[in-house]
């Protein structure tokens, strides 16, 4: 099947540079050509954070390289990064250009991880796979290469679970996000090593992935195999929950998955749910009379344009408590053929009274001519990206933007996961809504 | 030198065609003087970081024709600049009163197998679905190092594409691997147009070409009433105009380090004369670019009547901002020419260059004409500049002389460098549009963004407060050019 993709909106296996980046003080090198590492960072980043963007180091591979090889061009950029740039971890990824060529960069590194640097070395040719794919490489490589050397321990500590949740930066929200998922887990009773992001420990919380009861997948495909290798590797069992839980309902179904099979303390969990739900339903109820009785028009459809995980979440979150009904939702993160029947069962019963239409297509272009196509005699709700701008304006809809390419907006500590995150999707589409009247 | 040689199928890079480098570090004065002699060297760097690459330069022109599209032949990765070029390309029309169009690009998403069994089925597939969605009048593609090193026929496809569509399609070679220097992404793109886009003249025309970015029309004002029309390209023109831009009746150029190819090709290979003196930054600069506009659109009566009045108005206005930035020290990091345009533009104002990362030097333009040297007109104009930095975007560099030298401004012209002058306390600007300093009008724009700058202080110094440092206390402590090394493989093939 010929793969073409009009408006990309994920990139190659290298934009794994922004997993790395997404961990507390740590780098990635890239051994890759000159321009990769600024574009990936166009697509999937606003801010170079701590040493992303301008600051990440790379062989800027050119044509000497190609001919005879870039493994002492990498050496080179390794030593300057140790000496150069203030990390706990260095993550070496490589390119097109190196994986074609095939540079022993295993060899390269091993001589610095026999000193017992914080390096680690991956294969991430561009066009090996995409980034969610080559986040699990990633992480994967880091727990092989780093967490078993340098791993507190491996007794297990009560009540201790990891999170994978998002694919960081691939999820503008990730950050916003982990926060919420690390505040709900704690509510419940939980230790939790979030991995990434401003509420992580850094490379501290890595060491002890090990020492984890649990690990904790919130993902429709990406980032399970993390998991899985993981029970493989130290027998840390692990809890599948297969998309972004949004809302009162969603959350708490989560949570009590999570009690139940870590065994925690039930009744100081649902303490802890039943003051969210309070605070969160109290909520919806205080607006209940905007969405019944506005009545200038508000969307009474949604097209979803997104990817698996927040594509389920965010359908289940829109139809079963704001009342919007699910047009066609597209899915176009790549989705693996093995996980995509469960994900359209998940909207086969999206809610008990109704199923919604799923379609896979890496190729948004031609998504969007088939939501032009559609009758659009009510207001639709666009979740999507940027890229969705004229489209919304076209079909009179509105739009919300949540995946990359954002551009339109800016989002720092935003998250759409959890109770909190719920309310935060609703206050976004009608603040948005609200702002169409004059 | 070599000359334009459209039967290539690829341009010859910067470092092989001009003998262009990146590394260097002494002053400015010394640069030129090497770059005279020819005896300027490349170094390379031991340790560096991302930098950019030709494709981006080559897609930045292309992604901007009206009724072209673009089909990037490559890993979707190459593709992440797609929507940062649509954005730009949607400012412009909004500043331009066109209606808003999204850029229709495409990528052939190139995965693993295609490496072991070639690509050329799906470039051509793509660019036959990518007609269908869109029906363009030209279809550029853009090349990557995964194609590249593959060795897919690009060349052939886009050819019998041609053939098959009945419009041009355009291979355009722009690996970013076959040079160091990004803005042989520009070649790049201007040669596969000139190549196969641009007619022979069927007549001379009142046009004159101006090759610029996105920048805002500034020349309208001063070529209407000299009985010039204006073509404004690459971006945000249309195939057809590009068609006909061999009949213009000269060549302007808004930054020699972007137009230098286009330039001298059209001059060479269809009589366009090329105006080449240094762009018009600075008083100095821009008398002596008038009065060549004047020269070659045989105008020189306007044109005297214009310097005389602009003199008039402009002198007393810049003498007040003299007197308020006399003193004042400042640090630039830019592209080639335009960087050495900014020099001339600060030193006209009074303030003190004290040094400058300019992110590759060309000894020459194309047009092998030593007065285009921008670089000499600044030094010979206003004196020679310390801490004259070849430096292809290297922030550790650019940090750590900041960090030594403490500017009371640093002035910026691309993105991603303005941070480390505002992590450092010292207030920072980026300048997006190159035209905003431009000819006697921009020398006071510029002032005034200086002096704003200067008087907003408080974020910077908010920020250094609270930030954090990726680099070395031991690296901030070393000479910045400590990498840079004349021993290593520079070799150009």
């Amino acid at each position: 099947m010929l793969k073409f993709i009009e408006q990309p909106r994920y990139s190659c296996a290298l934009g794994a540079q922004q997993s790395v980046i997404a961990i507390k003080r740590a780098v990635p090198i890239l051994h890759s050509g000159p321009g990769c590492g600024d574009k990936i960072n166009r697509l999937l980043g606003q801010g170079e954070g701590y040493a992303g963007g301008n600051t990440v180091p790379c062989t800027n591979a050119s044509e000497s390289e190609i001919v005879f090889g870039g493994e002492q061009k990498l050496g080179n950029v390794i030593e300057g990064a140790f000496k150069v740039i203030d990390a706990d971890l260095y993550v070496v990824l490589t390119g097109c250009t190196s994986d074609i060529i095939g540079d022993d960069i295993g060899q390269v590194t091993s001589a610095y991880q026999e000193q017992d640097r914080p390096i680690v070395y991956v294969e991430t040719g561009g066009f090996k796979s995409n980034n969610y794919v080559s986040h699990e490489t990633v992480v994967k490589a880091i727990i092989d290469q780093y967490v078993d050397k340098f791993k507190k321990g491996t007794d297990k500590i009560k009540g201790l679970v990891n999170v994978f949740a998002t694919v960081p930066y691939q999820d503008p929200f990730w950050n916003g996000n982990l926060e919420e998922i690390k505040r709900i887990l704690e509510g419940i009773g939980l230790g939790v090593n979030i991995l990434f992001g401003a509420e992580s420990g850094g490379i501290n919380e890595w060491q002890s992935i090990p020492q984890a009861e649990y690990n904790v997948v919130i993902s429709a495909w990406a980032g399970l195999g993390i998991a899985q290798y993981l029970e493989g590797k130290y027998g840390t069992p692990y809890i599948h929950f297969p998309y972004l839980p949004i809302g009162g309902e969603e959350t708490t179904k989560f949570l009590r998955q999570v009690a139940e099979v870590t065994g925690i303390d039930r009744s100081y969990a649902e303490a802890f749910i039943k003051k969210e739900e309070e605070k969160f339903y109290m909520h919806i109820e205080r607006m209940a009379d905007f969405i019944l009785e506005f009545r200038y028009g508000l969307p009474r459809r949604f097209y979803t344009i997104l990817d698996a995980s927040y594509g389920v979440g965010l359908s289940k979150y829109l139809l079963n408590e704001l009342g919007i009904l699910p047009a066609k939702q597209f899915i176009i993160d790549d989705t693996p053929e093995e996980f995509q029947e469960a994900i359209q069962e998940q909207f086969n019963k999206i809610s008990s009274l109704r199923s919604a239409k799923v379609s896979f297509n890496v190729d948004a272009g031609a998504i969007q001519e088939e939501i032009r196509k559609d009758d659009h005699k009510h207001r639709a709700l666009i979740v999507g990206s940027a890229w969705e701008r004229d489209l919304a304006t076209e079909i009179g809809g509105d739009l919300l933007i949540l995946s990359v390419p954002v551009a339109y907006r800016l989002v720092l500590n935003c998250g759409y996961a959890g109770y909190n995150g719920g309310l935060r999707v609703i206050e976004d589409i009608y603040g948005k809504v609200l702002d169409t009247y004059r | 030198m070599s000359v334009i040689n459209l039967k290539a199928s690829e341009v010859q890079t910067r470092e092989a065609r001009l003998g262009s480098i990146t590394g260097f570090a002494g002053t400015a004065g010394e640069l030129v003087g090497c770059a005279r002699a020819g005896t300027l060297k490349e170094s390379e760097r031991s340790f560096s970081q991302c930098m950019g690459c030709s494709s981006g330069n080559a897609f930045c022109q292309f992604s901007m024709i009206q009724d072209a599209i673009v089909v990037n032949h490559a890993p979707v990765g190459c593709a992440g600049d797609f929507f940062t070029f649509n954005f730009v390309y949607r400012v412009g029309q909004m500043e331009r009163d066109l209606s808003p169009v999204i850029g229709r690009y495409f990528s052939t998403n190139i995965e693993e197998q295609d490496t072991i069994f070639g690509a050329t089925q799906k470039l051509a597939d793509t660019i036959r679905k990518a007609y269908e969605r869109v029906r363009p009048n030209a279809i550029f593609i853009t090349t990557s190092c995964a194609s590249g090193i593959i060795g897919d026929d690009v060349e052939g496809v886009a050819n019998d594409l041609s053939e098959e569509l009945g419009i041009p399609v355009i291979a355009c070679f722009c690996e970013g691997f076959k040079s160091k220097i990004w803005t042989t992404g520009f070649d790049a793109a201007y040669h596969s147009i000139v190549r196969k886009l641009v007619k022979p003249p069927e007549k001379k025309s009142n046009k004159v070409n101006v090759i610029n970015f996105w920048g805002s029309k500034i020349f309208d004002e001063l070529l209407n009433p000299l009985g010039y029309e204006v073509d404004y390209i690459v971006p945000f023109s249309t195939v057809a105009q590009l068609e006909h831009i061999s009949e213009a009746a000269a060549t302007i150029q808004i930054c020699s380090t972007l137009g230098t190819y286009i330039g001298a090709a059209l001059e060479q290979v269809y009589g366009v004369p090329e105006i080449k003196s240094p762009p018009a930054y600075g008083i100095a600069g821009t008398d002596r670019w008038m009065r060549e506009i004047g020269r070659v659109l045989d105008s020189q009566g306007e044109i005297e009547e214009v310097i005389a009045k602009e003199h008039e108005r402009v002198l007393p206005k810049l003498e007040e901002y003299r007197n308020k930035l006399q003193g004042k020290t400042a640090y630039l990091t830019a592209g080639a020419a335009h960087g050495h345009a900014l020099i001339a533009l600060l030193q006209e104002l009074g303030m003190t260059v004290q040094g400058a990362a300019i992110f590759h030097h060309d000894p020459i333009y194309d047009n092998g004409d030593v007065v285009s040297d921008a670089l000499a007109h600044a030094v010979n104009t206003y004196g020679d500049v310390p801490n004259y930095n070849v430096c292809n975007k290297q922030a550790y560099e650019l940090v750590n002389i900041l960090n030594k030298v403490r500017p009371d401004i640093m002035i910026a012209r691309h993105g991603g460098m303005t941070m480390w002058g505002a992590k450092l306390g010292i207030p920072t600007l980026l300048i997006g549009d190159e035209q905003l300093s431009f000819g006697y009008q921009g020398v006071l724009n510029y002032a005034e963004r200086i002096l704003e700058s200067l008087d907003n202080k408080e974020f910077v110094i908010n920020l250094a407060k609270h930030s954090t440092m990726p680099y070395t206390k031991w690296w901030l402590e070393q000479d910045p050019f400590s990498f840079l090394r004349s021993d290593l493989d520079v070799k150009i093939y």
